[in-house]
């Protein structure tokens, strides 16, 4: 552009001799202050949305790792435990006898379990706590409220599994009831009057008097991640059922919905004519990647649940929907990384005799690949954060196992994510529910940074 | 685990399939004296497909058909007192055959029937697992030696094992279309289904929304009024595009024309994580920092505004949709040519008054699509609103009350169990194609439009 030779062509020129004031001169002049005030103005604009942005995200990831990263760790007693032979008073684990059906022998391993479950566990951890607390002698109801419930059923799997135990005597870690633990972190006000606190002021006193013993010690809670859901136990509800269900989604996506997406990619974008149909086809991605997610959801309902029986919650159907929706998103990107690749390349390979199918699996793919992998790692990573279409399909259901095949009841993360923060024990489950956010937040923020990662490594410019 | 098996050795035969072919392909070419149609490699991978395509379909084919096929064999053989029970009680003790046929048995005393049916069971069981071995081993075998005897010169492998590449590619890129059908498909009948309870007017253009809980047979059927629910969407939408548009727009602009690069290359990706977080994020973000803020807010100003409310939901998603109207309206700020820039520019223009005279007017059709698709988003958004909108579908103009929008009560209708006979989940699926039919013309329109303005300045 010459900007100059414009002018001087122009017949409307303004004159050369631009000395001299005319009252345009004069006018431009007046205006030029409230117009580049104006020019300020619209830069400051420009400036704070994009501080706004910035604001924003720090907000969130600042409000949320506060929050979360102290439930990391969370109060546990650290005591030696008596298996009193007085209060677990059990026969011995029956051996298969000859001549007996398995069905049998799991009936009576059955009712033995059933003899051990029917044990004091409470007693023995009661036992155990009052001989760091002998005042407390006389209450035991109370003394039992400061370590959560589910540990007695801790005990139990423990003695189940090793029954040598009995008579002994083993220091082990229990993990404080969910109370105690807010108690401890300050999450309720200390102030507060009796009638509100969620503790008797006696088992707040003890709690206070161990933790300054040491009894009583902040760990790092592995329960959060080697635990399923509870409802009972609040303090041991972990994530290990959400984790596992995810993990067997995210196997179900990357096994259907980037072989499918990839394939269809090469075939829309190297074989496809120009004809209705493939124009029909591409019209169909487009829309299906802007569909909202739920619909997925009500899709899996209405055809995997209604119409082919599947089972409800189970991670197969949620990793069908999840791949359905991560389809579109899959094909885009192998698209669009297949069309940056030069024609020349494509040229080179059918000069020399190729085939087509030669020339796009021999030279265009591997040239591809990065970018389809970066893709597809989006794709994915956009799949595992997803909730709506999973609550349709049943998976906010309450599991309390971790599934072993992905056809068992499950939940995933973000879904368990959406369970705990409706608890009613808010000032725990707040924690605990920020730091699953901060779980699927470092899940999804490692794959994105390989997607990154990948693309900063082999991403080639012609 | 017997299957793994079974696929494992079809995946071993296959391999020594494509060697067979690999090494018979060579032996007829006799160390190259006589030219090949293909390379060897491909006679290989002929021979492997024909030995394991049709073995693979007969085990898929079989293990679809052979449960019922013994179900109804068993329920056939059942005393007939037994066979005349209710479904969950066939189920219960057809589960107790199974386990007795598989040798576990069971920890009562079986009837005596139930002795005879699993003995049929496991006899079935083991005929039918026998003779589609027998088949499968068959048809495996026969296509290995039936191609490997075809193998001549002449025999064009490639070709061959290209044009299956190419079926199954076809196959791939038709399942996005298949999808469309089942989303087109479900939602039509079972929004049919429910229809047949509810007028479609009553449904469309009820200002009531009270589902109620009825059992099914019972008269009670509650009302079905859609406009409280989209009117909630519309509000929340609003107040999230009130937020996202102006701000994405103008950090779009900024990021185009104004920033330094350093600062371009740190703040894009940054605000670009907004993009990447799961919703249910911004929900609890919305739940528990920003309702309580707007809420206290409310007091400080004599204002009375819930923390979960339209003003909550919007607000934040608005936050959501940020990089969303950013980035779209980024590509489409750059694509107005250098030129328009450059005169208004060289007429004097400052450099803010050329974007809102010049280049903003010019880019507007891309930006009305980018409004349209940020909207359908909005729209189509679900978490935040089911955690941080309330839920009172009752119809008001007020954003600092709760309201309730289309997608919450998809989720409130079809959670828990699933029962497809009453209207109170049928409901979820006419709401699902109400949402449909508006995000899918939201998107037409706007793509239209984005794809109309870029051919104009390509």
């Amino acid at each position: 552009m010459s900007d100059q030779a414009v002018t001087h062509d122009t017949p409307h020129a303004p004159p050369q001799s631009g000395r001299q004031r005319t009252p345009q001169h004069e006018l431009v002049k007046k205006s030029l202050g409230r117009r580049h005030a104006a020019e300020m103005r619209f830069r400051a604009a420009g400036m704070s949305a994009v501080l706004f942005g910035l604001a924003m995200v720090a907000l969130l990831f600042v409000t949320i790792f506060a929050k979360g990263i102290p439930a990391f760790w969370q109060a546990t007693f650290n005591i030696p435990v008596y298996f009193d032979p007085e209060i677990v008073k059990v026969e011995p684990r029956p051996q298969a006898q000859p001549g007996e059906t398995p069905a049998q022998l799991r009936d009576r391993d059955l009712a033995w379990q059933t003899q051990v479950t029917m044990v004091n566990w409470n007693r023995v951890i009661e036992n155990a706590l009052i001989e760091h607390l002998p005042e407390a002698a006389s209450k035991r109801p109370l003394v039992r409220r400061l370590v959560t419930s589910g540990e007695r059923f801790g005990l139990r799997d423990m003695f189940v599994a090793n029954p040598e135990l009995l008579g002994q005597r083993v220091t082990l870690r229990l993990l404080a009831d969910a109370n105690v633990d807010v108690w401890l972190k300050g999450n309720i006000d200390r102030d507060l009057p009796d009638s509100q606190q969620q503790l008797p002021p006696e088992v707040r006193q003890w709690a206070d008097a161990l933790y300054e013993r040491g009894v009583i010690e902040m760990k790092f809670s592995t329960s959060l991640f080697m635990n399923p859901d509870s409802r009972s136990s609040l303090a041991s509800a972990g994530l290990a059922g959400a984790i596992m269900g995810s993990l067997y989604m995210m196997l179900i996506v990357i096994l259907i919905a980037v072989p499918v997406g990839v394939a269809s990619a090469i075939y829309l974008e190297e074989y496809a004519p120009r004809n209705k149909f493939t124009d029909l086809i591409e019209v169909n991605i487009n829309n299906l990647a802007a569909v909202p997610s739920i619909i997925f959801g009500l899709l899996g309902a209405a055809v995997f649940i209604n119409w082919f029986k599947m089972p409800l919650s189970a991670p197969i159907v949620g990793g069908l929907v999840l791949s359905l929706m991560t389809l579109p998103t899959v094909i885009i990107a192998t698209r669009s990384t297949l069309k940056a690749i030069p024609p020349s390349i494509r040229q080179a390979a059918l000069g020399i005799g190729a085939s087509k199918t030669q020339t796009i699996f021999h030279h265009v793919l591997p040239l591809a690949l990065p970018g389809i992998l970066t893709g597809a790692i989006i794709g994915v990573a956009q799949a595992i954060g997803e909730t709506a279409p999973l609550l349709l399909i049943g998976m906010s259901a309450f599991v309390a196992s971790v599934p072993a095949t992905p056809f068992d009841q499950a939940t995933a993360l973000p879904v368990q994510i959406y369970l705990w923060q409706g608890n009613e024990l808010r000032n725990f489950f707040e924690a605990r529910t920020s730091a699953a956010i901060v779980v699927l937040l470092a899940v999804m923020i490692s794959m994105n940074a390989l997607a990154i990662l990948l693309r900063k490594r082999f991403e080639q410019r012609w | 685990m017997d299957n793994w098996i079974m696929i494992g050795a079809l995946l071993l035969l296959m391999g020594f399939a494509y060697q067979f072919g690999v090494l018979r392909s060579r032996s007829v070419a006799a160390g190259g004296a006589v030219r090949m149609h293909s390379r060897p490699g491909y006679y290989g991978l002929l021979v492997a497909l024909w030995c394991g395509l049709p073995a693979l379909a007969v085990f898929l084919l079989w293990s679809m058909i052979e449960p019922s096929m013994i179900r109804s064999v068993v329920i056939e053989q059942l005393p007939p007192e037994v066979a005349a029970l209710d479904g969950n009680q066939i189920n219960v003790i057809l589960r107790r055959v199974e386990s007795i046929a598989s040798g576990f048995g069971v920890s009562d005393q079986p009837a005596a029937y139930e002795l005879a049916a699993a003995a049929r069971v496991s006899e079935l069981q083991g005929t039918g697992r026998m003779s589609m071995i027998a088949l499968m081993a068959a048809l495996a075998v026969g296509g290995l030696v039936f191609t490997l005897r075809r193998i001549s010169p002449a025999l064009r492998a490639r070709n061959k094992v290209e044009s299956v590449v190419q079926t199954l590619l076809i196959i791939c890129s038709t399942i996005a279309i298949l999808t469309t059908i089942g989303i087109v498909l479900s939602m039509l009948g079972e929004a049919m289904r429910f229809f047949q309870f509810v007028n479609p007017v009553d449904f469309f253009f009820g200002t009531v929304w009270n589902p109620r809980f009825s059992t099914v047979g019972s008269g009670d059927q509650g009302q079905f009024g859609l406009l409280p629910l989209l009117w909630g969407t519309i509000m929340v939408s609003i107040v999230a595009l009130l937020i996202a548009v102006p701000i994405g727009l103008m950090t779009a602009i900024y990021m185009a024309e104004y920033a330094p690069g350093w600062l371009r290359s740190v703040a894009k990706p940054v605000i670009e994580v907004l993009a990447g977080i799961p919703t249910i994020v911004y929900g609890f973000f919305a739940l528990v920092t920003v309702g309580p803020f707007f809420h206290g807010l409310g007091l400080a100003v004599g204002l009375d505004v819930r923390a979960t409310s339209a003003l909550t939901a919007g607000v934040v998603m608005g936050i959501m949709i940020i990089p969303f109207v950013s980035s779209l309206s980024d590509d489409i700020i750059t694509q107005v040519p250098r030129a328009m820039r450059d005169g208004s520019l060289g007429l004097g223009a400052t450099k803010s008054e050329t974007i809102r005279n010049v280049v903003l007017p010019a880019a507007l059709p891309g930006i009305v699509g980018a409004f349209l698709l940020a909207a359908s988003r909005a729209i189509g958004e679900t978490m935040i609103v089911v955690l941080a909108a309330g839920n009172s579908p009752v119809l008001h103009a007020n954003p600092f009350e709760a309201v309730s929008t289309v997608t919450v009560t998809i989720v409130n209708q079809l959670t828990g169990d699933l029962d497809f006979a009453s209207p109170q989940s049928l409901v979820a699926f006419a709401l699902g194609l109400t949402l449909f039919v508006i995000t899918l013309a939201l998107n037409v329109v706007a793509l239209y439009i984005v794809r109309k303005y870029r051919e104009q300045y390509e």
